[in-house]
């Protein structure tokens, strides 16, 4: 489960350490783009000292076509499997939904706070309405009191998520565009307002992460942040215990 | 001259960036001291607020990007030059072209008075999301501010459109005599490119700019969904829109923007680096080629902006792939660079290191580019410093050294005198040192998860500021660094009084230059293709020497 704390480029490209189950391979491709990168930055300065430095010869008998098309070619292959892997990486993660047995959560970005609903006893999550909104009398999120499946929804400032569970995170926006983003779960989508996006991921190691507003939504942008606590399975059972609401 | 003489409207745009160029970077570096020092209070004003730093970053940003980037290279160079380098005495439409001009300098008007107006300037960043663009609710400077923003860019996109009828027209009815496609520079073909895309994506951003002006105005809903609460106020409007539209319609017109930007100084660097290495551009019609294929893939690539912004993910590996396919002619480009000065012993005069370091920040800035077009690399580097470092690399920094590259290289046309030399070479030393030291630590602060836009990096409740204390010395380093950076244009500034003060003493063709703007002012003929040196490094045979051409050394 930590075994991307044992990659020594996390530390070299300063990447903070990487909780979810998607991350490693994320980072694992994102680091080897990182190293050529910077051995192609080496190799063309090189070539632009050398061309500077060395001594004029009389001709240039170097084919044209294999100078120019030659390092072309190979910088298409190179380029086409950066491209099929990465692919391969965003279909596993964004083609397919959630399996069946994913914990749901609402994820409601307003300037300048994030909440976050759990469905409850019902599995299943009341209706909200903006009209209903009403922050100071504790309804943040605009919940329909008359709407059956409202009575056991959890709403909370933190998310609090189980260790090694797939999470399916549904993510709205009241007012204007938001970013949802947490470094150390190596996710990031936005929030809309009008529409909603998924996504889903799983949470590996426990501990306590940030996340942030990576979109810019106004003057507190800066502190839209809020706390991810990724608990072991029988502590977060104990979590939820204290929270449910008994109908 | 006359105040319609395409010299006289391009030392007008000249004069616009230079103007913007003082104050954007003064708001960078005013944005810098806020993160390093947020408690430090800026004399006279105070405190530097969030939202006043949000202005800032906003206003750095269009000025940037629109009045130095935009103006810069194509409407100040491109008239400066452009006629003389295809055998012509004008361009084609030159009230047209002072018209353009003027408008340019009220809109950037507009937009500095947005500093001044009740809330100031806009917060909402040079892409101005809606709905936090759309409702003067959304926050402070959103509301008149805001409206000075569309109304500057709004004119700012007629005279750019305008701008670029005017240099299409001229290059294709104006080219003197004996002056095919074939023989065009490449600076011309960059001015050619860039003019396409800016009437394809100026005309597309007028018109995002009208619908957000409806919403913002008159009701309407193009970006806006059917129920919108924003400071506790649900916004009263028709229909029922999405904020995607408005991202749709920026990046169609916003990553055309960038080429726009760096396509001429592309072109300038191909010509510059022939001219001092006394060859001919290695790969000529493959440079002619991969201009105008980087200028037609640049309109299908928007959707790279827009990864986790609720786009279709299959929409994301299209648009991937149409991004990971402009990486080529962009390194078929750097390819011809490399080839044009491999082993030639050039001479390192002061404009020849500005285009040598267009290539090796092209190449920094560009390595990058390819990892960001990767959707699921994208998901950790979107809206991080990673990003601000590609994009300062390889359109900033690069498109400031086309400029200045520009600058030393033709000011002994335009002003028969020289710029120091000297001050020159310490001029760029100092630049392109300053340039690596600010921007290529913010790869890694993005890399540790620092976000673009934060007013603020320390003192946020919860783990936020954990994470983002890991860069505190990198940050430090950065703010120091671009101070630096600034500082080091100083003798640039000096060498400029200095020389205008000095009396006129340029030869008449002081690089030896092949290309028809260096031809005494009566020949307009052109006999041949540009860049034919002999292989002695001396002797040349400019574009308009009549007479049998002699066969080039082999490439």
């Amino acid at each position: 489960m930590l075994s991307a704390q044992a990659n020594p480029g996390q530390h070299f490209w300063h990447l903070p350490i990487d909780a979810s189950k998607h991350g490693p391979a994320l980072d694992q491709h994102l680091l080897l783009n990182l190293w050529i990168a910077l051995a192609l930055l080496t190799l063309a300065h090189i070539i632009l000292f050398a061309g500077l430095a060395f001594r004029r010869r009389a001709s240039r008998p170097i084919h044209k076509a294999t100078l120019e098309y030659l390092p072309l070619a190979a910088l298409t292959i190179l380029f086409a499997f950066l491209s099929v892997r990465a692919q391969h990486l965003w279909a596993t993660q964004r083609y397919t939904d959630a399996s069946l047995e994913a914990m749901q959560v609402e994820v409601t970005g307003m300037q300048f706070a994030w909440y976050f609903r759990y469905p409850g006893h019902d599995a299943t999550f009341g209706n909200t309405k903006l009209s209903l909104v009403a922050p100071g009398e504790g309804n943040p999120l605009g919940i329909d009191p008359h709407d059956p499946h409202s009575a056991d929804d959890i709403v909370t400032s933190q998310l609090v998520l189980p260790a090694g569970r797939e999470v399916d995170l549904t993510l709205l926006s009241q007012d204007v565009i938001h970013g949802f983003s947490v470094p150390e779960m190596r996710l990031k989508q936005n929030a809309l307002p009008g529409q909603t996006a998924h996504i889903h991921f799983t949470p590996t190691v426990p501990g306590t992460y940030a996340i942030l507003c990576t979109q810019l939504c106004g003057l507190g942008h800066y502190r839209m942040t809020a706390t991810m606590l990724i608990l072991p399975l029988d502590k977060f059972a104990i979590w939820l215990q204290h929270h449910e609401i008994r109908p | 001259m006359s105040a319609t003489h395409h010299r006289t409207v391009g030392l007008g745009y000249i004069a616009i960036s230079v103007v913007a160029v003082i104050f954007g970077t003064i708001l960078s570096l005013l944005m810098r001291l806020h993160l390093s020092w947020p408690a430090w209070p800026l004399p006279i004003h105070g405190l530097i607020l969030p939202e006043e730093y949000l202005a800032l970053v906003t206003m750095h940003g269009t000025i940037m990007l629109f009045f130095v980037l935009t103006v810069a290279p194509q409407s100040g160079f491109g008239n400066l030059i452009l006629p003389a380098q295809i055998g012509s005495r004008s361009m084609a439409f030159p009230r047209l072209n002072a018209t353009s001009m003027w408008l340019t300098a009220i809109a950037l008007a507009t937009l500095v008075a947005a500093f001044f107006v009740p809330q100031g300037a806009p917060i909402s960043g040079w892409t101005a999301y809606p709905p936090l663009s759309a409702s003067a609710l959304a926050g402070p400077g959103q509301g008149t501010g805001m409206d000075f923003w569309l109304a500057a860019i709004a004119l700012f996109a007629i005279a750019s459109t305008a701008s670029a009828i005017n240099a299409l027209t001229t290059i294709v009815k104006l080219r003197g005599d004996g002056m095919t496609w074939q023989r065009l520079p490449l600076t011309v073909w960059g001015w050619f490119t860039a003019a396409l895309l800016s009437v394809i994506a100026f005309s597309v951003l007028l018109a995002a700019l009208a619908m957000l002006f409806c919403d913002r105005h008159l009701h309407t809903g193009f970006f806006l969904p059917a129920q919108d609460l924003i400071n506790a106020t649900l916004l009263q409007h028709h229909g029922d829109g999405s904020p995607l539209l408005w991202l749709h319609l920026f990046w169609f017109f916003g990553h055309p923007e960038v080429y726009i930007a760096i396509l001429p100084g592309m072109g300038l660097t191909s010509m510059v680096l022939a001219n001092f290495a006394r060859r001919r551009v290695f790969a000529y019609r493959l440079m002619i080629a991969t201009t105008l294929l980087i200028g037609f893939l640049g309109i299908l690539v928007w959707g790279h902006h827009m990864f986790v912004a609720g786009l279709n993910p299959f929409a994301g590996s299209a648009f991937a792939i149409s991004t990971m396919a402009i990486a080529l002619p962009s390194a078929a480009k750097v390819l011809s660079w490399l080839a044009t000065i491999w082993r030639s012993r050039p001479q390192f005069t002061t404009p020849m290191l500005f285009a040598l370091g267009f290539v090796s920040l092209f190449i920094t800035g560009g390595l990058t580019g390819p990892i960001l077009a990767q959707p699921i690399l994208d998901e950790y580097l979107h809206n991080t410093f990673f990003v601000v470092a590609h994009f300062h690399l390889i359109m900033a920094m690069a498109g400031v050294f086309g400029l200045l590259c520009a600058t030393y290289y033709w000011f002994p046309l335009i002003f028969h005198r020289q710029l120091s030399e000297r001050l020159g070479k310490w001029h760029f030393w100092l630049t392109i040192f300053g340039a690596y030291a600010t921007f290529l630590p913010m790869h890694l602060t993005g890399l540790a998860g620092e976000p673009r836009q934060y007013s603020q990096l320390n003192g946020i409740p919860g783990p936020a500021t954990t994470l983002l204390a890991t860069t505190t010395d990198l940050q430090l380093h950065i703010t120091v660094s671009a101070f630096f950076l600034a500082c080091a244009q100083l003798p640039f500034l000096y060498n400029l009084i200095a020389t205008m003060l000095a009396p006129s003493t340029s030869p008449e063709n002081p690089w030896s230059a092949t290309t028809m703007e260096w031809s005494p002012a009566d020949l307009l003929t052109t006999h041949r293709g540009s860049c034919h040196y002999f292989d002695d490094g001396i002797n040349f045979t400019p574009q308009w020497q009549p007479g049998a051409t002699p066969a080039p050394p082999p490439e």
